[in-house]
């Protein structure tokens, strides 16, 4: 734990303005940071040696819908000597959910970040190849966001099977 | 050159990922996969040979994706959880646990000893039936064919031992938030001590056959290198980071359910090739069997669910005298419980790497994001690395050396 504390001392003294809020859950940290000090920031983590985060484990976007700004993406990093885990998120509007990418600090971001883009729609500046991963290529839609449906098949009874019947589109021919 | 001008709208963006040599015809563009025995699945793999030599490796993935995590929001925290056992299908008591452990680190629920215990044995269990899975298939892309037999033969005897715990073979959604389904039958712990006996002597016969055969070491020695800091970088886990030398395993660095209670060591190799990722897994045989003897040593009687009310199913016998289990036993299967509003991350070793479980609640019975931080996805992804200036050949020995589950990329 303390290593998280010289962390984030660190991150403050270094980018007094960015850290927005600090969350404490069940043991985990959370720093939540501005999206314009998000590639400083970890830059400084990754690179100064007695931080040394160098090991990013893992990239998750959330959609916090219907509050505002409705997008997170969290990073959770560890630092193998210290043997210590901080997550960073950074909370981006539904206008323009776009940050850069961190693909240049930690290669391992690069596929987790065409994932967020896939499923969430987030754009990352300056990633070497954002395509579509999981989705085929000409999917519409990003699947993982809150307004983007199931699909369900509602249950055909005796009662509404004519209107059911009415709005669903067979196959032609 | 007219039939490629045909595909040109899909194959235009695909363009920049090859070298320009591609363009011209000097290199070629050789699509692998996704039907091909050797990508364990359905794992597409673009090429660019130079001859036989791969220039650039462009893994093609989402052939198995079945929106998991998209499924999870829509269920409760109890129902979501068999979704998890389809995601790695070698590991699917691996996948319950670190599910389980995530939404008892959010609701904070308290697991009994007994479980805890019951936990491990069916987490190492599972390493290594898969590990079987594993050594099998990657030998016999080798061309060690009798192996796989031998593998397949062995691993159903845990099989019949995970149908004994949790009344089916693979996807028995046996971990459940708050401790176990059912408490392990009597014949539990003679099966288990029966298959100790007997797997020993079969993996000294497949080491036997592996470890200093010639045309094995020909096709896995100095081939795959990856160096600690890269294999690093690039997200790797699990035995096929430690097969690089470092010092990294989650049952070491973050116990969970008591690991720290148990004796064993961190296999790890400096060869950074194929070669050093078969010696760590074959090591780590002996680990997992090193941790079932204890486990079986520490398993004391006692409950194995907990016994918070909210988290829980009452006990089945309660249901014929008291109204109130009856209503609890409704409520709970029905409506499920609600978490607290927060997120947690957690972590366990599952047989490829860091399996991890991120778990965002809103206060109510369904999880509002879950993500599963894959090893195989993170693995997957230093493969391109890592193949370059090698033969097709060899590609095939990587695929095998980091031992991905498409199940488990794609989810």
């Amino acid at each position: 734990m303390n290593h998280i504390e010289t962390t984030i001392a660190d991150v403050h003294t270094n980018y007094p303005n960015a850290i927005q809020q600090r969350i404490s859950f069940r043991g985990d940290t959370t720093l939540v940071v501005a999206v314009t000090a998000l590639l400083e920031i970890c830059q400084l983590l990754r690179h100064d040696p007695a931080l040394d985060y160098s090991f990013l484990v893992d990239l998750a976007a959330v959609d916090y819908h219907p509050q505002q700004p409705r997008f997170g993406v969290s990073y959770l990093l560890h630092s193998l000597k210290q043997n210590a885990r901080l997550r960073l998120r950074v909370m981006l509007s539904q206008q323009d959910p776009r940050l850069p990418s961190v693909s240049g600090v930690w290669p391992a971001a690069e596929w987790p970040e065409r994932e967020a883009f896939d499923l969430m729609g987030i754009e990352f500046a300056d990633h070497p190849d954002l395509r579509r991963i999981l989705m085929p290529a000409d999917w519409e839609g990003h699947p993982l966001r809150k307004d983007y449906p199931l699909g369900y098949e509602e249950v055909q009874f005796s009662f509404n099977w004519k209107e059911i019947d009415r709005r669903k589109d067979y196959a032609q021919e | 050159m007219s039939q490629v001008r045909e595909f040109e709208g899909t194959v235009d963006e695909l363009k920049t990922l090859f070298s320009d040599r591609a363009a011209s015809g000097e290199t070629m563009v050789l699509n692998l996969g996704p039907q091909h025995p050797s990508t364990h699945g359905v794992l597409r793999l673009m090429l660019e040979l130079d001859g036989e030599e791969v220039v650039r490796c462009l893994p093609d993935i989402g052939f198995l994706h079945t929106g998991i995590e998209k499924n999870m929001e829509a269920k409760t925290y109890l129902k979501a959880l068999v979704m998890t056992d389809r995601m790695d299908y070698l590991n699917p008591l691996g996948n319950n646990l670190t599910y389980c452990l995530a939404v008892e680190k959010l609701c904070g629920i308290e697991v009994p000893d007994r479980a805890q215990v019951i936990r491990v044995l069916c987490a190492e269990l599972q390493r290594i039936s898969s590990h079987l899975v594993w050594l099998g298939t990657s030998a016999m892309d080798l061309n060690a064919s009798s192996i796989l037999i031998y593998c397949f033969r062995d691993r159903e005897r845990l099989l019949d031992i995970f149908e004994l715990v949790g009344g089916q073979r693979m996807m028995s959604s046996y971990i459940r938030p708050g401790g176990v389904w059912r408490d392990l039958p009597d014949e539990f712990v003679p099966a288990v001590e029966a298959f100790l006996e007997y797997l020993p002597a079969k993996l000294a016969d497949y080491e036997r056959l592996l470890t200093r055969n010639p045309i094995f070491l020909r096709r896995t020695v100095d081939i795959g290198i990856i160096a600690a800091d890269q294999a690093m970088a690039r997200g790797m886990t699990g035995s096929s980071l430690r097969g690089s030398g470092v010092n990294y395993d989650v049952r070491r660095a973050m116990p969970y359910c008591g690991y720290e209670h148990y004796d064993f060591d961190v296999p790890l190799e400096e060869g950074c090739d194929v070669y050093a990722r078969y010696r760590v897994r074959m090591s780590e045989f002996q680990q997992s069997m090193r941790i079932i003897r204890q486990a079986l040593s520490m398993l004391q009687p006692g409950p194995f669910m907990t016994d918070d009310h909210r988290f829980a199913p009452p006990p089945r016998s309660d249901l014929g005298r008291s109204m109130e289990a009856v209503i609890r036993h409704f409520k709970y299967w029905t409506e499920g419980f609600s978490a607290p509003e927060g997120e947690v991350y957690i972590a366990t070793e599952s047989p490829r790497g860091e399996l991890g479980c991120y778990l965002v609640g809103d206060g109510g019975a369904q999880p509002a994001r879950v993500h599963f931080r894959t090893p195989s996805f993170h693995n997957l992804q230093s493969l391109p690395y890592m193949a370059e200036g090698y033969l097709v050949a060899d590609l095939v020995a990587m695929i095998g050396s980091i031992d991905i589950v498409l199940g488990d990329v794609d989810r």
